[in-house]
């Protein structure tokens, strides 16, 4: 795996490929789990185990996996390392296994896992297919705690509430003051499409301003086209 | 040599013209409005108004859109005079601004501007701020509430706290849990019998406010501003409803005269309904947007949680525009049946 290689995975996931604000994939969880920053960061770190492990796997059985009968392979591979994480969370961090709930057994039917493994690890070696999972999750992690910081910011006035049940001995940051009346509206799942749709807005607006910066500063060079 | 076309006729329909007289037909409704809560209702539809224009003007410039003349058509002042009217008189000044902002930055131009958006942006800041803020959005005063402007200007402006003697519940509200809640033996006339919340035939002083927005409403119809389709409509689905469990029940159901001037009901009826952006289009399509959206603001009203109903009635007739405008397509001229 050369150094370019590694580079451009880790772009396609954490920004190019964004399974939230480029592919728009796996909408369930979002909406659900991120109403806080820990949930969000939990559920994506739960997802980029999974998808890490995931992408090894199927990478290293890809020439021996039917392909006729490949995607329930891969829904049992997939199902596998789900119910050790599911049995991880619940024996290790037993009061936010509670709060996540079924989100945790549902990364099985998560389409990111399954489009990562189909598109991905089902065609690459397993070291590139185990990066390519892990940087999904990465871009899966930003995002996801972006969207719950700012949902419970706005909804309550709180930053990192929950933090208590992964690090006990930490506390949950009160940013704005305690008579804020909170704006409901973010808490619940309309208030998560919204914001989804302002990050997608603001990812868009980042790229077509860098497209227009590099186009001002190198216009298509003219004489270039006679040497192809 | 010149070429004319027609129609040969043209009236002035510019989007100000329109704007300038529904402004001027909701003034009657204002002016009791005033008169029954004191002059704070004035100091609300400022507030409301200077931050719609606000943020009209910020997203003009982020959409480099020309300023002056979208500034200057009104429509981003009839949206805030609607949300001033249909908010809670004595709001704090901020819930106000949370509506005013996200009608207009969220409801009227992320969906593309004037023209464009699906929704009604005024009944949009009704819901987003009832969904987030419900207590705050159902503390109606009383209207022999003995406090002077201002009182009522230290509430709007965070300087008293928000007790409840302040606030009571809307008349709809009132009758609503008195029937609900109970032990049955509560009456429609037992409970109106009330003469402190109750007048002649709806919330006292409140009847009035909607009898001026039914006057300011009629004015606009004869102006030839709005058809009279939408708020006949509106008006014919709340009655049916309204009138048919009422002759079944009495007890348990108020008549329909009632429940027409009561709440939102006059004004979504004229002002809302009749958008000409988020409604139908089609002559027979009005008719039936009016019609549903008054039928379901009673369901809601009555059967639902909310204090009122128009809000999320219309909303939810918005998401049908489309599919109604496609069924009640007029024939082409000179064509028979469907086009």
């Amino acid at each position: 795996m050369t150094r370019d290689e590694f580079r451009q995975i880790a772009a396609n996931g954490i920004w190019k490929q964004n399974t939230s604000i480029v592919q728009i994939l796996g909408l369930c969880p979002l909406l659900a789990v991120t109403t806080n920053l820990v949930n969000g960061a939990m559920l994506s770190l739960a997802t980029i185990i999974v998808m890490a492990i995931s992408g090894l796997a199927i990478a290293s059985l890809r020439n021996l996996i039917p392909h006729e009968i490949r995607i329930p392979v891969f829904i049992l591979v997939v199902a596998a390392l789900v119910t050790v994480v599911d049995l991880l969370f619940n024996a290790n961090l037993h009061e936010l296994y509670l709060v996540l709930g079924i989100f945790i057994p549902l990364i099985v039917t998560n389409c990111i896992v399954l489009a990562r493994v189909e598109a991905y690890a089902n065609k690459n070696p397993p070291l590139h297919s185990m990066f390519d999972g892990i940087f999904m999750g990465v871009g899966m992690l930003w995002t996801l705690s972006l969207l719950g910081g700012l949902r419970e910011l706005i909804g309550g006035g709180t930053l990192f509430s929950g933090i208590d049940m992964v690090f006990p001995g930490l506390h949950p940051l009160q940013l704005f003051p305690s008579d804020y009346p909170g704006l409901l509206l973010a808490m619940l799942p309309p208030g998560a499409f919204i914001l989804l749709g302002c990050l997608i807005a603001w990812k868009n607006w980042i790229e077509s301003r860098a497209a227009a910066r590099q186009h001002r500063r190198a216009p298509e060079p003219m004489a270039a086209g006679g040497l192809h | 040599m010149n070429f004319n076309t027609p129609p040969y006729l043209t009236q002035n329909v510019s989007v100000q013209h329109v704007m300038l007289q529904v402004l001027a037909a909701l003034l009657p409704g204002i002016a009791v409005y005033v008169w029954l809560i004191g002059p704070v209702v004035v100091v609300q539809i400022a507030i409301t108004t200077a931050a719609s224009l606000l943020a009209e003007a910020f997203m003009l410039r982020l959409l480099n859109k020309p300023l002056g003349l979208f500034l200057g058509d009104g429509s981003a002042i009839v949206t805030a005079w609607l949300i001033a009217l249909a908010f809670p008189p004595l709001a704090p000044w901020w819930l106000l601004v949370v509506g005013a902002l996200f009608a207009i930055i969220v409801a009227k131009h992320l969906y593309g501007g004037l023209g464009q958006n699906p929704f009604n942006p005024a009944m949009i800041a009704f819901a987003v701020c009832i969904v987030s803020f419900p207590a705050l959005m159902s503390q109606w005063p009383p209207v022999d509430l003995p406090s002077g402007v201002l009182d009522h200007l230290a509430l709007v402006f965070g300087y008293s706290p928000r007790i409840d003697a302040m606030s009571g519940a809307t008349p709809l509200d009132t009758l609503k849990t008195a029937l609900k809640l109970g032990d049955g033996s509560a009456s429609v006339a037992s409970v109106m019998a009330d003469a402190h919340t109750y007048g002649y035939f709806a919330g006292k002083g409140w009847e009035w406010v909607g009898a001026a927005y039914l006057l300011g409403g009629l004015w606009l119809w004869q102006r030839r501003i709005i058809s009279w389709h939408a708020p006949a409509g509106f008006v014919g689905g709340m009655a049916l409803l309204a009138g048919g469990l009422w002759l079944w029940n009495p007890g348990q159901f108020a008549n329909p005269v009632f429940h027409l001037f009561s709440g939102g009901s006059m004004l979504g009826a004229w002002f809302i309904v009749t958008d000409p952006v988020s409604g139908c289009t089609t002559v027979k399509g009005k008719l039936i947007f009016g019609l549903a959206a008054g039928a379901l603001a009673y369901v809601i009203r009555v059967f639902g949680g909310y204090p009122d109903g128009v809000a999320f009635a219309v909303l939810l007739l918005n998401i049908c525009v489309p599919l109604i405008d496609l069924y009640t397509q007029p024939p082409i001229f000179g064509m028979k049946g469907k086009p």
